[in-house]
């Protein structure tokens, strides 16, 4: 059992969890992920690590409310404890050597982009990092970004932040303004690194996104998260997640995303009804 | 005098008419009655040729002597002297082509029924008598198992039983690696499988659940934290894909995958459960394994009202067992042979909906010594099924040989070992079962994890 030491609500949607889990917190590094499981009849999720302290021996998460499972993890509070937890999973995103990043993060992908920026902060690189929101409510981890980023770009679909657009305006911006970078790190919805990815490849500029296909183990055996990559098909788990923006077939990507949509819907209607009847009785 | 009948006694089996409709056991196994009859038919003969044919040693001809005179708790303990797991060799070993088939009763008629009675004297052990296992002396030397499968629960029985202090990792949330996420639960109910592993848990092995060997410890930090052996049965998790177009389209599932979701996660009972598993009415299951048996067999169950294995040689050459096959049979899967699939056509939006195959004649004999398949020239023909699923075989895991520096594996995967104590090219570092192997029986990873676990104990021995 693996005890939640910290919950904080981040936005209406995105909790932050800290679980205490000693022998992951030991070996994770950025772009790593974890496999999760609430009780016995859940299933294994795969979340990406979004922070972790070694001497307090704890890993942090951060996740949308999105379907039946990362609603129920919602639910649980401070002291409560998670079934499973497994991990480090996936390579570690190699950040050595850059000295100019651009680190960009498309809503909830700004919680796995800023262990990146941390990072390559702490290595001395300088780091300009985009990210971008449907709304100002959605925010996300607005103070810790600003302690690791050369440059803070915030965007809204709305505009209610005072800063209309996409991230992929921002990035078009900058690269025409001549900004030059040895890695742009694109984190966020399929479609968004897609996007990102395509306007980086006239520059020639290394861009690496990270891959969240669905999953069963995380550890190379059901396959279920293949990628196709230059051509050649890879396991986003154990081969990834992070992969050559340049390279990833995001169209297929997308169709495997949507497999379990029907079941995930009705998981989360079934899961809605039943809250509904225990708040009623 | 011993019954001279030349077939076994039957074992009660769930009608195929009933059991295509749950996931309960197919096989039902004998009564009392049942196993002292089939023990008459054990001649108890000298040569004991039986014994010789078992991986794991087991007194064969001793037990069924002991469940003829009544005694199925004496029956019981006479085949755990050797063999940590019986419920579960009585049910998955394939007996035909080992114990069974070494028997001399089988050279007229059938062989005895060893299978089936060492899965009696295990059932009835569990029914009817409480756990009474003590965990032997410890002496004080650590060593760590990596995979709680069948080689690893063998091979950590085996040494916990002289005294060493084993922990196995096991990298799922629950032990018992291919017994739980591989074998369904209409061939092996996982309830029995965590009765079998509680036996190896009362011996004073502790498992630690949820540890990925390779990612959240190396073999070096297993050795720092005073592990003076380590033995890796990892186990062949990694699926293999045909390499054909069409492969990633969504209802293409590896076998692996497919097994998973429904027998490690639950997905037959969805929602209930919460993995779920997509199912259309038409399924193929590329592959002439027990693996592709077991598929098909659960999709059938999930629903499925055309399920196909499409295996591009003859029955002759299938590596299923003939039980599996038949059974296979009699639940109404279709057997498509000599067909082999060459691409996988998908709807607009990325879904399957049909497999285009080629018919396949047999030509000469391949390196396997089986006859290599030849497509025949302009024998293309649709196959319209919205579920695929591949089971053409599985290779060892690669996360800990990628993790490990100077273990060395043969270009496949295999850790190369050698054969008769499980030694890698690691000093102290064994290995055994599908990680050596690729993918093979239950028993074999067992008969492996045994060895390995007397080399070890021979090393720690000499070990001041």
């Amino acid at each position: 059992m693996f005890r939640i030491a910290r919950k904080e609500v981040l936005n209406p949607a995105v909790k932050l969890l800290e679980i205490e889990a000693p022998y992951v917190a030991r070996k994770a590094e950025p772009g790593q992920f974890i496999m999760l499981r609430i009780n016995e009849e859940g299933e294994r999720i795969p979340l990406t690590i979004a922070d972790f302290d070694r001497d307090k021996g704890t890993v942090t998460i951060i996740f949308q409310e999105v379907g039946k499972t990362t609603s129920m993890l919602g639910m649980l509070e401070e002291g409560d404890h998670l079934l499973d937890f497994a991990g480090p999973l996936g390579k570690a995103s190699h950040l050595e050597g850059v000295r100019r990043a651009a680190v960009i993060g498309g809503g909830l992908g700004t919680a796995i982009a800023y262990p990146q920026a941390k990072k390559l902060h702490q290595l001395g690189a300088q780091v300009d990092v985009i990210t971008g929101f449907r709304n100002e409510s959605l925010i996300l981890l607005e103070k810790e970004l600003r302690q690791v980023a050369s440059r803070l770009f915030i965007t809204t679909d709305d505009g209610s932040n005072g800063n209309k657009g996409f991230v992929t305006d921002i990035l078009k911006k900058l690269l025409e303004e001549g900004n030059r970078y040895d890695l742009v790190i694109a984190i966020g919805p399929l479609i968004m690194m897609k996007m990102v990815s395509q306007m980086t490849k006239p520059y020639g500029i290394k861009t690496i996104v990270s891959m969240n296909p669905v999953m069963v183990d995380g550890t190379g055996m059901c396959g279920g998260c293949r990628v196709t990559v230059g051509g050649n098909v890879k396991f986003a788990c154990v081969d990834g997640p992070d992969f050559d923006g340049h390279e990833v077939d995001f169209d297929e990507a997308m169709r495997r995303q949507a497999m379990y949509r029907k079941q995930e819907k009705k998981s989360m209607e079934a899961h809605i009804c039943r809250l509904g009847g225990a708040q009623n009785g | 005098m011993a019954d001279m009948s030349l077939e076994k006694v039957k074992m009660p089996e769930q009608d195929p008419e009933v059991r295509i409709e749950n996931f309960e056991e197919v096989a039902l196994g004998y009564t009392e009655e049942m196993a002292i009859k089939e023990s008459h038919r054990c001649l108890d003969c000298r040569n004991r040729p039986c014994v010789a044919g078992c991986p794991v040693n087991v007194q064969i001809p001793e037990f069924i002597k002991l469940i003829s005179e009544g005694d199925f708790e004496g029956a019981y303990k006479k085949i755990k002297e050797t063999n940590s797991l019986p419920a579960i060799c009585g049910r998955v070993c394939p007996q035909e082509s080992q114990c069974e088939k070494l028997c001399v009763r089988g050279r007229k008629g059938e062989p005895v029924a060893i299978g089936r009675l060492e899965r009696f004297a295990a059932d009835w052990y569990m029914e009817n008598c409480d756990m009474n296992i003590q965990a032997a002396d410890k002496n004080g030397k650590k060593v760590a198992v990596i995979g709680s499968g069948p080689a690893g629960l063998t091979c950590a029985g085996d040494l916990a039983r002289k005294g060493y202090e084993v922990t196995i990792f096991e990298a799922f949330h629950v032990p018992g690696g291919v017994l739980m996420y591989g074998i369904p639960e209409f061939r092996l109910p996982k309830a029995l499988v965590q009765k079998e592993i509680e036996t190896v848990r009362r011996l004073g092995v502790n498992i630690m659940t949820n540890m990925v060997i390779g990612k959240v410890l190396s073999l070096e930090d297993l050795r720092d934290e005073g592990y003076e052996a380590v033995f890796i049965g990892s186990g062949a998790g990694l699926p293999n894909f045909m390499g054909i177009p069409g492969e990633n389209l969504n209802g293409v599932y590896s076998a692996n995958e497919f097994l998973t979701r429904i027998n490690l996660m639950k997905a037959y009972k969805y929602p209930e459960c919460d993995t779920p598993v997509c199912i259309d009415r038409n399924v193929a299951v590329v592959g002439g394994g027990n693996v592709a048996m077991d598929a098909a067999r659960c999709a059938k169950r999930l629903g499925a009202e055309n399920v196909y294995i499409v295996y591009r040689r003859s029955e002759a050459e299938m590596p299923a067992r003939s039980e599996e096959i038949h059974h296979a049979r009699e639940e109404g899967i279709i057997f498509r042979l000599l067909t082999n699939p060459v691409r996988i056509i998908g709807t607009e939006d990325g879904w399957v909906k049909a497999m285009e195959c080629v018919e396949m004649e047999l030509g000469e004999p391949d390196a396997s010594g089986r006859r290599r398949p030849v497509a025949r020239p302009g024998s293309e023909h649709l196959l319209e099924v919205g579920t695929v699923i591949i089971a053409i075989g599985q290779s060892p895991n690669p996360l800990i040989k990628s993790t490990t520096p100077g273990l060395e594996t043969h270009e496949w995967g295999g850790i190369i070992t050698e054969e008769d104590t499980g030694a890698t090219s690691l000093e102290g570092v064994y290995a055994g079962g599908d990680a050596v192997t690729g993918a093979a029986t239950v028993i074999l990873a067992m008969g492996a994890g045994k060895k390995a676990a007397a080399a070890i104990d021979e090393y720690l021995s000499g070990k001041k």
